[in-house]
């Protein structure tokens, strides 16, 4: 058979094991999160079906069939059929590049890069993910757009906000493990750390934790799932559906995590590679699915911890801290690398500006926190988009703490 | 060399482009004709990957599908009211606009066809390409537009950067409330 015939066929077939496994995983994945956050609230979670509850997507599954799909009288149809569709399309081709493994050691052959445990090797390997989720918010804007239904439309433009602002931060974020790897290839990011011999989170704590925040806003979990706020939307973009049509946003915002966490995987924490161990057949595989199985239980781990931030909390931190954090990560590396020093300078500026940026919000915390009971009194310290009609002229600043107190003392008199 | 799969993958892309293009412009439904421009992008970013422009391909599904076109049906969605969607395409200059894009297109197909630039088919500027960037496209790309050294387009660059700051700002003034 000639390369383009092996090319092909081995894409075809590796893809529908991709898609096969993604779909798996997804499936678990659900059954995972219900009894991790079982745990977390002292409950016990599925549990009937099968020791374990194994069985339970499967229950799901069957159920999700039944169930009818309503299709809204005032939705643009052909839109609201789709819109699923390409949510979960978007989520699994943005994962086609992720590397589970090295390249195959029989060599260079067609037939052997045929057989690479990655769907394609692209040159531009991290841009295509982005590139490719930055089109996740489609699925998102046309559900709510087309389901005919304002909480929608609102939850779909909220979604739609969040998601372009986070992305700038996103792509800025990961620019210094790109200058550290000087390449886009993600099998390349990958071989760079082993050949350095450092992890990039290493060198990259600042990158690290920013890509963590925002790839968390991308994906639209809990601390940051604005878009489906049920106590101001309804369900949001999702309010209209019904179904499989449902899970199938279910689907994508699973597959989406799983394509994040391998994401942080493959550029801060050196992927599959192992050192030595790396010829044994299978175990670099399994190395690499722990570590994006820390990341998945982190996801869950941070929605059964922390409470939904508000819109305008949402919007100043995105503009007004991770940007900035990102640029200035960004040319901390840009120096070090143009000049030459050894990674662990940037490393130690990284921590700093954490230690330092961590320090800030404490002391501001703090500060707010005392000053609103002092100056309160009997009035209860409402957050700045609370306001009570009893105390009249509204804060005109913008800052948190001062704002607090204006009202709090408002109200004293 | 007639029809291998670059030239089929090249149709492909052309159909679905102009038939996008015009499903923007025709299309009664404002929202879908957004929707179009998305699968208009999309289209022109395969082009580029058949011209092994690998980065521009990737550029342009980033920026204008994933960032302008939503931004586009944001305001689409914001201005008027998004729960009636129709609205005609055709006003008064319908013939005046055809006329245009008449002279437009006769003027571009005559500069394709009398260029000196001009290539014969898609693959040999690809081979082109490839010739010119010995594969790595970004670090090529990248040296052009910054390289302090080589021959290099940053001060272009640089004065791009700084009008695109002026119109964030000026944006930023003319928005804000007093």
């Amino acid at each position: 058979m000639s390369d383009l015939a092996w090319f092909l066929v081995g894409a075809l077939v590796k893809s529908i094991i991709a898609i096969v496994a993604l779909l798996t995983a997804f499936a678990y994945m659900t059954l995972i999160e219900r009894r991790v956050i079982a745990r977390f609230q002292r409950r016990v979670g599925p549990n009937r079906a099968g020791p374990f509850g194994v069985f339970q997507p499967v229950a799901d599954a069957l159920k999700m069939a039944f169930k009818e799909e309503i299709l809204p009288t005032r939705a643009s149809r052909l839109v609201f059929l789709i819109a699923p569709a390409i949510s979960v399309v978007v989520a699994l081709t943005a994962f086609a590049v992720v590397p589970l493994g090295g390249p195959t050691a029989w060599g260079n052959s067609s037939i052997a890069r045929a057989w690479a445990p990655y769907v394609a090797d692209l040159n531009v390997g991290v841009l295509y993910i982005f590139a490719i989720a930055s089109l996740a918010v489609y699925g998102i804007v046309l559900a709510g757009w087309s389901s005919g239904n304002h909480y929608s439309l609102l939850g779909a433009l909220r979604s739609a906000a969040q998601m372009v602002s986070y992305e700038v931060s996103i792509t800025l974020a990961i620019a210094g493990v790109l200058m550290f790897a000087g390449t886009l290839n993600m099998v390349g990011i990958v071989q760079a750390q082993a050949h350095q011999g450092i992890w990039f989170i290493l060198a990259q704590p600042l990158g690290f934790l920013l890509y963590g925040i925002a790839a968390v806003a991308e994906v639209n979990r809990a601390p940051f799932d604005l878009p489906e706020a049920e106590q101001e939307l309804v369900a949001g973009y999702l309010t209209e559906f019904s179904g499989l049509r449902w899970s199938l946003f279910q689907m994508a915002e699973y597959i989406n995590m799983i394509t994040a966490s391998s994401v942080v995987v493959t550029l801060f924490f050196g992927g599959w590679t192992l050192g030595s161990l790396d010829g044994v057949f299978g175990l670099p595989f399994i190395w690499y699915f722990i570590k994006v199985a820390v990341f998945l239980f982190i996801f869950i781990w941070l929605r059964a911890t922390l409470p939904r931030i508000r819109y305008d909390q949402l919007m100043r931190f995105g503009w007004q801290v991770l940007l900035p954090l990102s640029v200035l990560n960004a040319l901390v590396t840009a120096a070090v690398v143009a000049y030459g020093l050894p990674w662990w300078v940037s490393g130690a500026i990284g921590l700093a500006i954490l230690l330092i940026v961590a320090g800030a919000f404490y002391a501001t915390a703090r500060r707010s926190q005392p000053k609103a009971k002092r100056g309160a009194g009997q009035v209860m310290a409402a957050p700045t988009s609370v306001r009570l009609v009893a105390d009249a002229p509204l804060p005109r600043s913008v800052d948190e703490s001062q704002t607090t107190s204006v009202s709090a003392s408002a109200g004293v008199k | 060399m007639s029809l291998n799969i670059a030239t089929v993958a090249f149709y492909v892309i052309a159909i679905v482009l102009v038939g996008s293009s015009l499903a923007v412009v025709m299309l009664r439904n404002i929202v879908h004709a957004a929707l179009f421009l998305a699968v208009v992008f999309g289209a022109a970013a395969g082009v580029y990957v058949l011209l092994n422009a690998e980065f521009i391909a990737i550029v342009q599904v980033l920026i204008y599908a994933g960032a302008v076109t939503i931004l586009v049906l944001f305001a689409i969605m914001l201005t008027q009211n998004a729960m009636s969607r129709t609205s005609s395409p055709f006003s008064g200059q319908a013939w005046l606009a055809a006329i245009i894009s008449v002279a437009l297109a006769a003027g571009l197909i005559f500069t394709v066809g009398s260029s000196q630039m001009a290539l014969a088919s898609p693959n040999a500027s690809a081979n082109l390409a490839n010739a010119i960037n010995g594969g790595g496209t970004v670090a090529r790309i990248g040296q052009l537009l910054y390289s302090p050294f080589d021959y290099s387009y940053v001060l272009p660059f640089e004065i791009a950067s700084v009008v695109l700051l002026v119109a964030i700002i000026g944006a930023i003034v003319i928005g804000r409330e007093e």
